[in-house]
């Protein structure tokens, strides 16, 4: 009897959570992401499968069209390159809580200055090729970055919120290159520019093929290699410049950052117009590596919101961001082919959705105990 | 053109803009920020479509609409109140999660054709008044009335009665709301839900009463980022946000409507010989939203209004602050 009451008497199970009071070892955030990645496609299974889907094929599905072989991992490398500059100007701003969600719109502008080098035109058709793509590198930035100017001024002269700004001017560019498609370049009233010439073609992998057999019908272009240098001169940038110190301070604490003298209305801009250039430097990338031509659907594709997912997802570090654009490559590049439609942006939503809510675990530890206190 | 039917067709659409508006309203009024206006007004005009499919009756639509996006709404409300995770990233997320699951769960819906609509009546009397008779009470959807009401509702709810007194308190001094005795945590839930619902409102009037159907993420086109923008046009006052949706309502349809005629004010209508001029029309819209946020962020500047103080903060008990 005694017995049987001490069983009933035990102390129920306690959850607690209390909050951090050390950093966590290294490791402990990328293993966070890592789950939350994994719940999140457990529940995007689940939402397939309440659509009428088969979430094991789909996934199955998934992997064989983008890593099966070398020719579909090239695609996925294709796909991911715009990803990777999208993301890294994404990164460089949210590291300053700076929230551009404009570099849908920085990096249709890229693309569209490039264009202009080819279209208008400002180099003829019979220019060496590597002429032409540093000039029209330049271009696209340049016109990302005043893409990215526009909200900066506004944000550090007027305090205009930069999120309704930077998305409103998404808009604005979609329409800006629609009117330059539609109304100035049309190929024969279709909705899209003439073909560049192949010397304002970014080198893709394929030409080698006479030397090197293997990189026969690859399309992977020069546009990955001029991501991965931007993503190492960002890292250098904000982890071991002046510059990127003073990034950092902004974003992690701006009293501080004011009292330690950083002018912050200047490097709002600055800021601004490096993440612009970044996405224009993608939209050039794009347009002259994969499409070739000035069209709406290709380049307006929503690579500019991948990359705020993606930015978040590699916790805004720029090495990271190379391998996470290139899994969301695959997502993006196996997602064409998947019923319905929305379901790769379906994916997209769940992981940002369960990434941000596992950052809690990274502030607060859950402590479970028997007993009180 | 007969610029009081284009009037008249810009309050119906600015209704759309209206529901969104003062539903982020009170979200923002309790101290959380929404950015997924866009992706539940998504879900809302989806499922408002897809229900009167289904049931044949768009008031059951507006229902589901209005609870769906309500729920969704309440995934975001745990991130930001329960994790205390960031409000912006956690908005950006409810967008692409609305957007995502309307467009898997909307498969098919475009070719649907049509469907019963809620009904459009005349105000009797109301609508005898000249020019504004025909303008605000002629031939408008019961959503456009409901939209009439809501203003000073809202306006009285916030300003003048104890519910409104302690949302206010939770937006702008949470710490000593609580020290009250007011329930900070589930009144945020509360207004997050609030919103939600009227979001998705905002997208069943889409659906079925301005322009009915439903085209994917065409359908929303960014009015909730409009939204959110006249939110601060607004300075989180109802009755500035009914007048900045009328307005962006009235400016929609007069770009739509530009387009039409073969002379404008006596010269050759230029967006009716040279179509592709359209799309600097289709700009408008969004400039608009940014020179608007201009004048609303220098006009706080200047008055030092701004913002409820603890937008975009969470409330974590105990902590010193606000």
């Amino acid at each position: 009897m005694a017995e049987s009451k001490s069983i009933t008497q035990r102390k129920p199970l306690r959850i607690r959570v209390e909050p951090r009071l050390s950093e966590p070892p290294a490791w402990y955030p990328a293993a966070i992401s890592f789950g939350a990645l994994i719940i999140a496609l457990i529940l995007g299974g689940v939402l397939i499968s309440l659509a009428g889907g088969d979430p094991i094929l789909s996934y199955k599905h998934i992997a064989k069209a983008s890593f099966g072989d070398i020719g579909v991992l090239s695609d996925t490398i294709v796909k991911a390159t715009p990803i990777i500059l999208a993301a890294l100007a994404c990164s460089v701003a949210f590291r300053m809580k700076l929230w551009n969600i404009g570099a849908e719109g920085q990096f249709i502008m890229g693309a569209f200055g490039a264009s202009v080098i080819v279209l208008a035109p400002v180099l003829p058709a019979e220019t060496s090729r590597w002429i032409f793509i540093p000039v029209m590198m330049m271009a696209g930035m340049a016109a990302g970055a005043l893409w990215g100017f526009i909200p900066g001024y506004l944000k550090a002269k007027f305090n205009v919120n930069e999120i309704i700004s930077t998305l409103m001017l998404n808009y604005v560019a979609v329409a800006w290159m629609n009117f330059w498609i539609f109304g100035v370049w049309t190929e024969g009233g279709f909705q899209m520019s003439p073909k560049f010439p192949q010397t304002a073609w970014l080198p893709r992998l394929l030409e080698y093929a006479k030397s090197i057999p293997a990189f026969r019908g690859l399309t992977t272009h020069l546009g990955l290699v001029i991501g991965i240098v931007a993503a190492v001169i960002l890292w250098f940038i904000i982890f071991r410049s002046r510059w990127g110190y003073e990034i950092r301070l902004i974003g992690d604490n701006p009293q501080a950052a004011k009292y330690a003298g950083i002018n912050i209305t200047q490097n709002v801009i600055w800021v601004m117009m490096l993440s612009g250039a970044l996405a224009g430097l993608g939209g050039m990338s794009e347009v002259t590596g994969v499409v070739h031509r000035l069209q709406t659907a290709p380049i307006a594709a929503g690579y500019g919101f991948t990359g705020i997912i993606v930015a978040w997802l590699a916790k805004l570090n720029p090495i990271v961001i190379i391998f996470v654009s290139i899994l969301f490559g695959a997502l993006i590049l196996a997602g064409r082919e998947i019923q319905p439609s929305g379901v790769p942006k379906m994916i997209q939503g769940i992981i940002l959705v369960c990434l941000i809510a596992s950052d809690f675990l990274l502030r607060y530890r859950i402590v479970i105990s028997r007993g009180e206190e | 053109m007969d610029f009081t039917i284009i009037l008249q067709a810009g309050i119906a659409s600015g209704t759309v803009l209206l529901f969104a508006t003062i539903g982020e309203l009170f979200s923002e009024r309790a101290g959380v920020l929404n950015l997924g206006v866009e992706g539940m007004m998504l879900i809302g005009a989806m499922s408002a479509f897809s229900t009167t499919i289904a049931t044949g009756n768009p008031w059951l639509g507006v229902i589901v609409a209005m609870l769906f996006a309500g729920i969704i709404s309440q995934i975001h409300a745990f991130i930001v109140i329960t994790l205390q995770g960031d409000q912006v990233v956690s908005g950006l997320s409810l967008t692409f999660l609305g957007a995502g699951i309307s467009l898997v769960l909307g498969d098919g819906l475009s070719k649907a054709g049509t469907v019963a609509l809620l009904p459009n009546f005349s105000m009797p009397l109301l609508n005898l008044i000249p020019i504004l008779g025909k303008i605000f009470f002629t031939d408008q959807s019961v959503l456009v009335y409901i939209g009439y009401l809501l203003v000073p509702l809202a306006w009285y709810y916030i300003n003048r009665t104890r519910p409104g007194l302690h949302l206010r308190a939770v937006g702008e001094y949470p710490s000593a709301a609580d020290a009250l005795g007011i329930n900070v945590f589930r009144m945020r839930y509360f207004y997050v839900f609030v919103g939600g619902m009227l979001a998705g409102l905002a997208g069943a009037t889409i659906s079925l009463a301005v322009s009915p159907g439903w085209f994917s993420e065409l359908t929303t086109g960014g009015q909730g980022w409009i939204a959110i923008g006249l939110v601060i046009f607004a300075q989180w006052d109802p009755v500035r946000a009914a007048v900045g949706s009328y307005a962006f309502g009235a400016l929609r349809r007069l770009i739509l409507d530009i387009q039409g005629p073969t002379m404008l004010l006596g010269f050759a209508n230029p967006f009716y010989y040279n179509p592709y001029l359209g799309f600097f029309l289709q700009m408008l819209p969004y400039l608009f939203t940014v020179v608007v946020l201009v004048i609303g962020s220098r006009e706080a500047m200047r008055k030092r209004i701004g913002a409820p103080a603890a937008l975009g903060n969470p409330y974590i008990r105990g902590e010193r602050g606000k």
